[in-house]
């Protein structure tokens, strides 16, 4: 019987397949070398310009004449060619992409690393670099080695403070950094089935920090009912008996929440290991943990409090803005004092809007904690949402436990 | 034909922030890849660069799949990249940008040794000892031998 990517790959782990591509990404960063790696094509034709999309999230808006040049560029041609073009304040590209614009058991391609993210909808979806993303604008298809599978398997249900987030971290902690290379990861049990679509996002959204190819998650009622809300119809999958590279196991009602210490993310400890931390800055948002769900978590945290130090709060997109305006929880976080920025991602890699100074120490919900990233010079701790408002409340690293 | 290079050795889990940092991506010139070429993770390696062959640990180019990394590498002059395991979207952009990668595991290789490879084989040989490497896919093989992807492209479309 087949895993879930020998499923939607059609074929067997370890070969080599050609396959069309059922929906490619890109954003601003990316996109604009996928257009230069296409204009050194001898051809420059394009397959299936309406099965692309172009978003705009990593320095979004721009912040020089640099960016916003390229910016100007890659924007012309992708409204020229009929790619589907979201521009700033849209959301992160993965974000948008989860809102109803790919499908269970669909083949989705994007130019960045995180785009395993999509696997949390049943889709086979993966990263790229930007020359095989022009190769994909250009013929509709790649190649894929179809990867053996590693089952992590969750069982129990979340106690206390623990959420997703802090399942991502040990789920790294007991692969490793390289221990997914060239595989994928199958989250299944009782604990992947209970989880929502936004926690199952945060989950497929790391795979890639192990190495893994993609993150899936099997399509359920769950995820029918997620996608009915953005107007799609998706299918079910049902798993089947299947072989396993290995299988981690989880139980979720022993988690406690974590944190990963730089420059590591697979060096995930207990939130009080560092208790009493110093900080600086305080980030919540990325294609981690900028959905509303991490909103709702942090607004119930703060709200009513004020923060103790300089806290950048970044919804994923332009509807889950919408929602926390919508809902209240928006005012409960700028009440508090957090500095609410338009959507996008550009802190998480340093780039824009929440950059740290050089000896600073800060608290993100993303995905990576390597050596400067964020900042040069700067070192920074990941964490979950709830994690994270406990320690803008307090000013230093505490867990949400410590708080209440 | 035989290729030979000088071994610059890093370590394991190398990212591709450390080869080439984000705040040297928004740009199309090359140039300024290569010169901050592994500046956040051994300012001296970008001056070693030109025609040299990278000897790395495990897990070569993780996290982020920015082009840039291999195209640095690429443009600076290195010749191919050796490891025991490499991320895989770092994989796929050496091999689309025509930069040869050889994964096997070449221990006790310094700075400096004499590296030697043929592009037509999966081995490399350094110190008088054969390291064997894993085969790559022949559309791979194809790619590479047509200098990268664009090339590839150009000679099947």
């Amino acid at each position: 019987m087949e895993t879930l990517s020998e499923r939607i790959l059609e074929g067997p782990a370890g070969s080599y397949v050609d396959r069309a591509v059922d929906r490619a990404f890109a954003h601003d960063g990316t996109g604009i070398q996928a257009l230069v790696a296409l204009r050194g094509f001898k051809k420059q034709n394009l397959a299936a310009p309406e099965k692309v999309s172009i978003i705009y999230d990593h320095i979004a808006p721009a912040n020089n004449t640099t960016t916003a040049n390229l910016q100007h560029d890659l924007r012309d041609f992708s409204i020229s060619k009929g790619f589907s073009f979201h521009d700033v304040g849209c959301g992160i590209c993965h974000q948008i992409m989860s809102e109803g614009e790919c499908l269970p058991g669909e083949i989705v391609v994007g130019a960045d690393s995180h785009s395993c993210t999509m696997g949390a909808l049943g889709a086979f979806a993966t990263g790229v670099g930007a020359t095989d993303m022009a190769g994909i604008w250009a013929t509709g298809e790649t190649w894929f080695r179809v990867p053996e599978t590693i089952n992590v398997h969750l069982s129990g249900d979340f106690s206390g403070f623990a959420e997703p987030k802090d399942a991502a971290l040990m789920y790294i902690k007991k692969l490793g950094m390289d221990g997914g290379t060239y595989m994928a990861l199958e989250f299944t049990g009782e604990g992947a089935e209970a989880m929502p679509v936004s926690g199952r996002l945060t989950l497929s959204n790391m795979a890639v920090e192990t190495g893994a190819k993609a993150g899936l998650f099997y399509s359920d009622k769950k995820t029918a009912e997620y996608l009915a809300e953005y107007g799609k119809k998706a299918d079910i999958q049902t798993p089947s008996d299947c072989s396993y590279e290995r299988t981690v196991n989880i139980d979720l009602s022993n988690l406690e929440p974590l944190l990963a210490v730089p420059n590591r993310v697979d060096n995930a400890v207990p939130v009080t290991d560092y208790s009493g931390t110093k900080l600086d800055q305080v980030f919540l948002g990325t294609c981690t943990n900028g959905r509303y769900d991490d909103l709702l978590r942090f607004s119930a945290i703060v709200k009513g409090k004020k923060v103790k130090v300089r806290t950048v709060v970044v919804p994923a997109s332009r509807s889950v803005l919408s929602k926390a305006l919508k809902n209240g929880i928006l005012s409960d976080i700028i009440e508090a004092g957090c500095t609410v920025c338009p959507p996008g991602c550009g802190p998480c890699l340093g780039a824009h809007m929440g950059v740290l100074g050089e000896g600073e120490v800060g608290l993100s919900t993303a995905n990576r904690n390597f050596k400067n990233r964020m900042g040069v010079g700067a070192e920074y701790y990941l964490c979950s949402p709830q994690t994270a408002a406990a320690s803008a409340v307090t000013g230093e690293i505490t867990s949400p436990e410590e708080l209440l | 034909m035989k290729i030979s290079g000088h071994a610059v050795v890093i370590g394991s889990d190398v990212d591709t922030d450390m080869i080439i940092a984000g705040r040297y991506l928004r740009t199309t010139d090359k140039k300024i890849w290569v010169e901050h070429a592994f500046e956040d993770y051994d300012s001296t390696i970008a001056e070693r660069l030109r025609g040299s062959v990278i000897i790395a640990g495990n897990n070569i180019g993780c996290g982020s799949s920015r082009e840039q990394a291999a195209a640095a590498l690429k443009e600076a002059g290195v010749l191919a990249v050796v490891a025991p395991s490499f991320a895989r979207i770092f994989f796929r952009n050496c091999v689309n940008l025509g930069l040869y990668v050889f994964e096997c595991d070449i221990t006790g290789c310094k700075d400096g040794d004499i590296v030697t490879f043929d592009p037509d084989m999966s081995y490399v040989e350094t110190g008088g000892k054969i390291y064997e490497a894993k085969e790559l896919s022949e559309k791979m093989k194809d790619i590479l031998k047509a200098g990268g992807l664009a090339g590839y492209l150009g000679e099947k479309r």
